[in-house]
């Protein structure tokens, strides 16, 4: 989130679209209605189904799975044709007046530089053009075609309110009360915020539905106030911390990168990440990178990196590609992979394609499980009839099952959707044998590590000179680990302005990043978590609840990173001037007499920088503005355009008709095998969506007993149209196919889906819950990503679970 | 004058009777009903987060036993924390629950082995379990760690065995993990944010 939950309260409108907050996050939910009963605002909601957030809206409109795009394009084309926009937020806020190079164009559905047999853009023309003082040329006055802003105006005015109904069959006059609703937000008094999750993020285009929807807020001056920005619903408890912290293939802790293989100098690769401003004036915080990644270096590897070798630049192992979760088991598929470790994770669930995961699980020598429960994933290798039709004997994995404590019974901090770092205390013990993931982790490293020092072996020198510097070794402590990542100085560390002093002595707890370097002298293990905890204490335990300004900005409760700051790029709540936009919802100012910013929250700026220094408040970028145009960026274009899902329902991309390779991502990568096991509509007619009940939670709560008094049994929904026509009843058990395979669940008839006329043809939804398995207390039930198509986000490679093709047979 | 159930609670452990808050006229009706106020009141609590979504509920946790050494802990009642400035107190459907999570009889006890081709678990020691994964992790980076790639630039990673962190584990834990995975060189890695 840009912002965090208690803030959803100052809004004036409040979109919920790509998610369902009623049920899946039902207590952040409350200050949706907190917004509506006390500050009068207005829910509008945009699904396919009409679900128990759309139950409480002012508005609802429904809309075709997969072509959110299309929706928010309209609004974009509706915000810009009726001059419905913050005119003086984007005139100084974004990069509306930059010029772009002549090269880039977009044409019948692909932006210049596409490879139609690699799948893959050239993206060099998709850039500023630079001029002879090396900044970005721009035109103020917006008069140059090749600004950003007529370039942006040209490429959605084809998503027409008339095309939105083709595309998205939401009828257009209830587009047209949605835009107006929105549009409403314009101005300087009012603001909207945007809540989604997974029903944007697993889609083929998923990146790009949430770039569309940041383009608008930023059209209508909503990122960076109270009650606005765009705003991700996390899914898991802490998916938001294990992110920041850098578990993905590509990452490092903080957002730092990997290098790729091509990178060898070691000078060149932090300076393609500490970019120099491309506009006068502009701070590029980004250039700080060097001090962020040899923090960490010294913090994992201690004396072991040095100036002389890097900073230990070798022990990083070198991308050749992402090894995201569906490129490896693709690779597993084929036999390429001998080991998998799954800690706390579900994946035989929760990836797409049941059969292929399940097969490429056959294939490991070893597989791992670090679990407090007994997952499908453990036991993928037990014949569990036509939930899970294996042979025991026919599987050769060696699968070792390890207990691990549950929340309950550890000490530790997770982050909230809204970035707090919130700390929790352990109250009993484990069950049985059970260890902390932290214990479990030492136990296995420590053994490698006395393997290598024993035996040698492939490069020990990164595994041998791991910093371990935990009072006991095989168990290190939370609080422990936290002040690791928090940083320290291993030397003096100097006040810059007056050498004499000694801001922190070596061994103390760091106060911030601002006091990283990049010379040795400290160590951090994640730059943004820096100030969690400081010589002052724990921070993220910190319980003051206290509210002085009313806007739910409780800065002593817990600790939001980065800086403790609640709400990003909140430099943009008040104008060029350094005054709020808006004087009952004031976040910063510029306080002139005492020379640096003000405000109820911790500025995202530099404290000191005048107004008239022209600083921009997008400071992460180094444009110093917000950018609609995204440059080479994203896999598929700088500018968001609508493609079909993989498995579309109507065969054909209504905005390109006649350009077959433009129906879906033309850049999203699918493997071989998996387009042919893509389902044709004249097969599998309906458009399948899964989603969360509110009363589960993911594949956990089929193991608690309550959850499955409550819900016990699996089923789909399908409208009351579609059931009439199959000559389905509430309460039969149902058959639902994709062309990867089958499950059966009763079927409950709805007035809560109703069908679509898209593209001239009416689409019917299918509903497809997603809590059921083989292990757990509730009644077992099948796998429903059995279902999904293996094909992810052309750049994150998140699968897409919310938009494929189904049939419906009664069983 | 208002007074909050937890706050009546704290009243009466401090050994106040029940008839004499009524007499002072703020005591709840609904709250003197509650027949299990003293149980609780014995308790220890402890301040949790919801494990579950990313709304992050501040939950306090009662347990028998006051965390004495010889004592075991028993969690037996989970609600919501009225201090909490985003849930205030409120639980839905799921974190109301969480008492039957910890208590699940689902719950993994011991580690457990099943070899190739096998029908069932075997129960085995930690000490064995960890032996042999580091073993077999060691054998296989052993033989597939590529130092070089074709070109002879040095790349140092190890792509055979991969490995998937969690979702609700803490930072803590996803911190130690990314530190331990990296120096072994792996590449094929990634948490639920994935998908």
């Amino acid at each position: 989130m840009t912002n965090h939950w208690s803030d959803i309260k100052n809004a004036d409108v409040i979109l919920i679209m790509g998610g369902n907050a009623a049920e899946a996050h039902p207590c952040g939910f409350k200050w949706v209605t907190e917004a509506k009963a006390k500050n009068r605002a207005r829910l509008v909601v945009v699904d396919p189904r009409f679900t128990r957030s759309a139950a409480l809206a002012d508005l609802y409109a429904p809309i075709r799975t997969g072509t959110d795009i299309a929706f928010l394009g309209g609004l974009i084309n509706y915000l810009i044709a009726g001059g419905k926009v913050h005119m003086d937020y984007i005139r100084s806020y974004t990069d509306m007046s930059f010029l772009v190079k002549d090269e880039f164009a977009f044409k019948d559905g692909f932006f210049s530089g596409y490879d139609a047999e690699k799948r893959r853009y050239d993206k060099a023309g998709w850039e500023y053009q630079l001029g002879e003082d090396g900044y970005v040329r721009t035109d103020p006055t917006l008069q140059d075609p090749r600004c950003v802003w007529n370039l942006m105006k040209a490429h959605y005015s084809r998503y027409t309110p008339e095309m939105v109904e083709k595309v998205c069959g939401t009828p257009k006059d209830k587009f047209l009360q949605v835009a107006e609703m929105l549009a409403s937000t314009h101005t300087s008094d009012r603001v909207m915020t945007i809540l989604y999750a997974l029903g944007w993020t697993q889609h083929s285009t998923g990146s790009q539905i949430i770039r569309t929807a940041a383009m608008v807020q930023l059209l209508l001056g909503n990122i960076g106030r109270a009650g606005g920005g765009v705003n991700a619903l996390r899914g898991h408890s802490n998916i938001q911390g294990l992110t920041d912290l850098g578990l993905l293939s590509n990452l490092l802790p903080g957002y730092m990168t990997l290098p790729g293989e091509k990178e060898t100098d070691y000078e060149q690769y932090i300076a393609r990440r500490a970019p120099k401003p491309m506009r006068p004036g502009q701070l590029s915080y980004w250039q700080n990178y060097g001090k962020f990644h040899v923090s960490l270096m010294k913090s994992w590897f201690g004396a072991a990196a040095t100036k002389e070798n890097n900073w230990a630049f070798d022990y990083l192992p070198k991308l050749d590609k992402t090894y995201d979760v569906l490129q490896v088991f693709e690779l597993m598929h084929q036999g390429k992979m001998n080991g998998y470790v799954a800690q706390g994770f579900n994946p035989l669930n929760s990836f797409p394609n049941k059969a292929k995961v399940g097969a490429a699980l056959s294939k490991l020598k070893f597989l791992v499980i670090i679990d407090p429960l007994a997952t499908e994933t453990s036991e993928f290798w037990q014949n569990y009839g036509e939930f899970n039709d294996v042979d025991p004997a026919g599987i050769q994995t060696a699968v070792f099952r390890l207990p691990s404590t549950c929340f309950a019974e550890e000490d530790g901090s997770i982050v909230n959707s809204g970035r707090w770092l919130q700390w929790h205390w352990k109250g009993a013990e484990p069950p049985g044998e059970a260890k902390s993931d932290p214990e479990i982790m030492a136990g296995i490293f420590l053994r490698l590590r006395d393997l290598y020092r024993k035996d040698g072996g492939a490069f020990p020198d990164p595994i041998l000179n791991l910093t371990w510097p935990y009072r006991v070794p095989h168990e290190p402590a939370s609080d422990e680990l936290a002040k690791e990542y928090n940083g320290k100085a291993l030397a003096d560390q100097l006040d810059p302005k007056d050498p004499t002093k000694v801001v922190k002595k070596a061994g103390e707890l760091l106060d911030g990043f601002a006091q990283l370097k990049d010379d040795g002298s400290t160590a951090c293990g994640c730059w943004i978590f820096s100030g969690a905890w400081t010589e002052k204490g724990n921070m993220m335990a910190r319980r003051d609840n206290a509210d002085p300004y009313h806007n739910g900005q409780t800065l002593g409760w817990a600790f939001a990173w980065p800086a403790n700051r609640r709400i990003l790029y909140n430099r943009a709540s008040a104008d060029p001037a350094g005054k709020p936009w808006d004087a009952k919802r004031k976040q910063v100012w510029w306080d002139a007499a005492q020379g640096r910013w003000a405000g109820s929250d911790v500025p995202d700026y530099k404290v000191d920088s005048a107004p008239e220094d022209g600083m921009g408040p997008f400071i992460m970028n180094p444009e110093g503005v917000a950018r609609f145009f995204a440059r080479g960026m994203m896999t598929e274009g700088p500018f968001p355009e609508h493609y079909e899902p993989f498995e579309t329902p109507i065969g054909v991309n209504p905005m390109h008709p006649d350009n077959a390779g433009a129906t879906s991502n033309p850049a999203a990568r699918v493997f071989k095998g998996d387009m042919e096991a893509f389902g044709k509509a004249s097969e599998f007619p309906y458009a399948a969506t899964t989603y969360r009940l509110t009363e589960h939670f993911h594949y956990w709560t089929k193991h608690v007993e309550s959850n499955a008094i409550i819900q016990p049994e699996q089923f789909v929904e399908i409208g009351e149209a579609l059931a009439a026509e199959k000559g389905i009843k509430a309460g039969d058990r149902v058959k639902v196919s994709s062309n990867r395979g089958y499950i059966r669940a009763v079927a409950v008839v709805t007035k809560r889906i109703q069908p679509l006329t898209v593209n001239g043809k009416t689409v019917h939804h299918v509903g497809i819950p997603l809590h059921w398995g083989f292990k757990g207390v509730a009644k077992n039930g099948f796998i429903t990503n059995t279902l999904t198509p293996f094909v992810g986000d052309g750049n994150t490679q998140t699968p897409e679970f919310k938009s494929f093709l189904v049939n419906v047979e009664k069983a | 004058m208002q007074v909050s159930r937890r706050g009546f609670f704290k009243v009466c452990a401090a050994g106040m009777s029940g008839s004499s808050l009524v007499a002072m006229g703020f005591a709840p009706t609904a709250a003197l009903a509650e027949v299990r106020t003293f149980k609780l009141a014995r308790t220890t609590e402890t301040r949790n987060t919801c494990p579950y979504c990313s709304v992050g509920c501040g939950i306090i946790m009662y347990s028998l036993g006051d965390k004495a050494k010889n004592v075991q802990a028993e969690i037996m009642h989970i609600e919501g924390d009225p201090d909490h400035p985003v849930n205030r107190g409120t639980l839905c459907p799921k974190g109301a629950g969480l008492l039957d999570f910890v208590h699940s009889k689902n719950r993994l006890k011991h580690p457990e082995v099943r070899e190739p081709g096998s029908k069932e678990w075997k129960r085995i020691t930690w000490d064995e379990a960890f032996t042999r994964i580091a073993r077999l992790m060691k054998e296989d980076r052993d033989a597939n760690f590529v130092a070089q790639n074709a070109d002879g630039v040095t790349v140092n990673r190890w792509l055979t065995t991969g490995f998937l962190a969690a979702s609700a584990s803490s930072n803590e834990s996803g911190y130690i993990t990314h530190k331990v995975v990296r120096s072994l060189g792996m590449l094929a890695f990634d948490n639920q944010a994935r998908v």
